[in-house]
């Protein structure tokens, strides 16, 4: 079993602790006053082991909520197209409760918004969220194995024990829901415009077909780019070594020579898709049914037979929160089949409330003329409602056992999107 | 005790320039040399380890880039002085009474911002935009030629955004040019030619120096330019460097090559100083 958190104790000891005698050596050597001026720069890190049996993590909830009451208000921290910009689902949990919210669309993408609130987790402090949206992956891992995370209270989350899907309640990066619970779920799949592409891309090999010459997008983000080449070789990226990802690399660096890719974008391929600049590309499910809907764009998404990656965004309680009751409670209020039902039909990504379903299809039942066709198509659409052969083809990111292991990763695809 | 108070003056005036430029620029300068300099990662911390081995990994990885960027920050500036130069050179002896209104001009598109103006020539140059789209349906040029993810996209995107900080310095420079000096030359039997090339180029220099200063610095590290307008091969080092900090948390490679990067473009500066004959770098840009 692959358990990212559990690293050996005696590795991160031994690393620990040959750091500190080394810096010891300095001070004993008498180094100058700019060197210890410049040694008093270092960077504090601290590794917090995740909770070992079930009695302990329970002892850790019951250190963390005893005591804390409601106040009245919650600070959430979400990323852009994320509700309704109405936020009918906020005012309807004021109106529940009495509690106010402020939502910010502040997150746009996990490595920024790790670099942001780190150093103000790493000080105790405050980051002026109560709830914030992350997605599994290596920020989510790093703020568990720094200990910056609240562990959740379940008997503070009645809906979610009560209406999540079972695989959201044991999910790999996760398990159990110690820390975190699903805000949403997306695949990263292709996405073309066919008014380019005839023949629809039904498998990665479309990627690196020399038909489509510079006409190609391929994301930068390392464990994105990363799963594509290992599909591309029937890899499962969870399983997958050292030597998987240098054959995938190898596979990547080919099309890339080839000329075949455009650009590696971080986000924004969705526009040039839509202009022409590329004809198919790596793309987020929930992105093209979005722009299709605003700009009236017809693009189109495809989950490649060899599989594609399912990603889960959690929310989140970090440690300085300020309002942690008030935070939890929302987070169980979308958790409530209706409500979920309702910001699915708004976000178009995978919820991970399996009911929510009938609640579409009700709205569906009730509405008229495009509202009806666009529901009917949300409470039918695999993107939303994945089938159980569509699950059987979808892998998660790689989880890493060590830094180390990452920063390898990291530099081996990082080669081929950054040369 | 007004002789204490005159001698004290100079230096009560410079405190507020000083005190900024310690807070805002000495400080993070040092953390970041001590950064270059230590070991670790983002969970177990970073530690002062004398770690200069940083600097080995991060030019051998990473050569291909700094020097891309070095070409690139070479050739946008010469667009600009090519470009820049007739404009200043307008504006100074032909602007007349509007010379303001010209320059308001110039640094009109500076009110939007900087990643804004550069999404906008995205949109410009796009494989069937404004420009291309036209010119493809007339059959000017073939239908998978593309501006966009090229060298002469990047280089032409920075170019365009710091081409005012080029006018405006040689502008200064032009305008200072006593036009007494000028007719002294006309009476001296010179050539309009030999007046350009032998009284206002050479006035003119200072003001070159600076906006080559002002521009070659900013268009080398720039990392925006490459990665709205650029495609798989036009990385430049701004890109790897914010791409160490903000994705790997890799702060020492990250800091490593912001230092190779400064050492490299003021020894660049120093050397170019040198070859124009002025010794006073500083003296000169500050003009």
């Amino acid at each position: 079993m692959n358990d990212p958190y559990r690293q050996d104790p005696a590795l991160l000891r031994g690393m620990t602790q040959r750091r500190l005698g080394r810096r010891d050596a300095f001070r004993l050597a008498g180094l100058s006053a700019a060197g210890l001026a410049l040694a008093a720069c270092g960077v504090q890190g601290k590794g917090a082991a995740r909770p070992s049996s079930s009695a302990q993590a329970q002892s850790e909830v019951e250190k963390y909520w005893s005591g804390k009451t409601k106040n009245g208000h919650v600070d959430f921290a979400n990323w852009p197209l994320y509700m309704d910009p109405k936020q009918p689902e906020l005012k309807q949990f004021t109106q529940q409760t009495g509690i106010t919210v402020t939502y910010k669309e502040v997150i746009q993408d996990n490595p920024s918004w790790f670099a942001k609130i780190q150093p103000q987790l790493a000080a105790g402090q405050s980051i002026d969220y109560d709830l914030m949206v992350v997605t599994n992956g290596l920020h989510f891992t790093q703020l568990v194995q720094l200990g910056y995370l609240v562990p959740l209270d379940h008997a503070k989350l009645p809906n979610f024990t009560a209406n999540a899907g079972e695989r959201y309640k044991n999910e790999s990066f996760d398990p159990g829901n110690v820390y975190s619970i699903p805000w949403a779920s997306g695949m990263t799949g292709i996405a073309y415009n066919p008014k380019y592409v005839d023949t629809p891309p039904t498998s990665m090999a479309d990627l690196w077909n020399p038909k489509y010459k510079g006409k190609v997008g391929m994301m930068s983000d390392s464990q994105e780019i990363a799963n594509f080449g290992l599909f591309a070789l029937g890899i499962d990226p969870d399983t997958s070594t050292e030597a998987d990802w240098q054959k995938a690399a190898a596979k990547l660096q080919e099309q890339r020579d080839a000329g075949i890719v455009r650009k590696y974008y971080d986000q924004a391929y969705i526009d040039p898709l839509a202009k022409g600049d590329i004809w198919l590309t790596m793309a987020w499910s929930g992105d093209v049914f979005q722009k299709n809907v605003s700009d009236g764009t017809d693009l189109k998404f495809v989950i490649p037979q060899e599989g594609a990656t399912i990603w889960t965004d959690n929310m989140m309680i970090p440690k300085t929160a300020t309002n942690p009751v008030d935070a939890i409670m929302l987070m169980d209020f979308f958790y409530d089949v209706n409500v979920a039902g309702h910001l699915a039909e708004y976000i178009n990504y995978v919820t991970p409330v399996p009911a929510a379903k009938d609640v579409i299809a009700a709205d569906a039942a009730k509405a008229t003329g495009a509202d009806k066709k666009l529901l009917e198509q949300v409470s039918t659409s695999s993107l939303v409602f994945p089938s159980a052969e569509d699950y059987a083809k979808l892998r998660s990111y790689k989880n890493f056992k060590t830094p180390q292991e990452q920063k390898k990763f990291e530099s081996i695809f990082q080669a081929i999107t950054t040369a | 005790m007004s002789r204490l108070r005159a001698s004290l003056t100079p230096y009560l005036l410079l405190f507020p320039g000083t005190l900024w430029l310690a807070i805002f620029f000495v400080i993070p300068t040092v953390v970041m040399l001590s950064l270059s300099l230590q070991s670790g990662d983002v969970v177990n911390g970073y530690a002062f380890t004398f770690n200069w081995h940083s600097y080995v990994d991060g030019i051998s990885t990473y050569h291909d880039q700094i020097i891309r960027s070095l070409v690139y920050g070479l050739f946008s500036t010469l667009i600009q002085i090519v470009i820049g130069f007739p404009v200043a050179y307008w504006i100074a002896f032909k602007g007349g009474s509007r010379k303001s209104v010209y320059l308001f001009l110039l640094l009109l598109p500076f009110l939007v911002s900087f990643v804004l103006r550069t999404i906008s020539w995205q949109f410009f140059l796009s494989d069937n935009g404004m420009l291309l789209g036209p010119l493809k349906s007339m059959g000017l040029v073939p239908q998978d030629f593309h501006i966009l993810a090229t060298s002469a996209a990047v280089i032409g995107g920075l170019a365009y955004n710091f081409l005012p900080f080029m006018i405006l310095p040689m502008y200064v420079a032009l305008e200072r040019i006593d036009p007494r000096v000028l007719e002294a030359a006309q009476d001296l039997y010179a050539s309009k030619v030999q007046t350009f090339l032998r009284v206002v180029l050479p006035l003119s220099l200072p003001g070159v120096f600076a906006g080559v200063l002002m521009t070659f610095v900013p268009a080398t590290s720039d990392y925006v330019n490459a990665s709205v307008l650029g495609g798989t091969s036009n990385t430049m080092i701004g890109n790897v460097i914010q791409n160490q900090f903000l994705i790997n948390q890799d702060y020492p490679t990250a800091s490593a090559l912001s230092f190779t990067l400064m050492a490299l473009l003021l020894v660049g500066i120093f050397a170019y100083a040198r070859a124009l004959g002025t010794e006073d770098v500083l003296e000169v840009a500050a003009r």
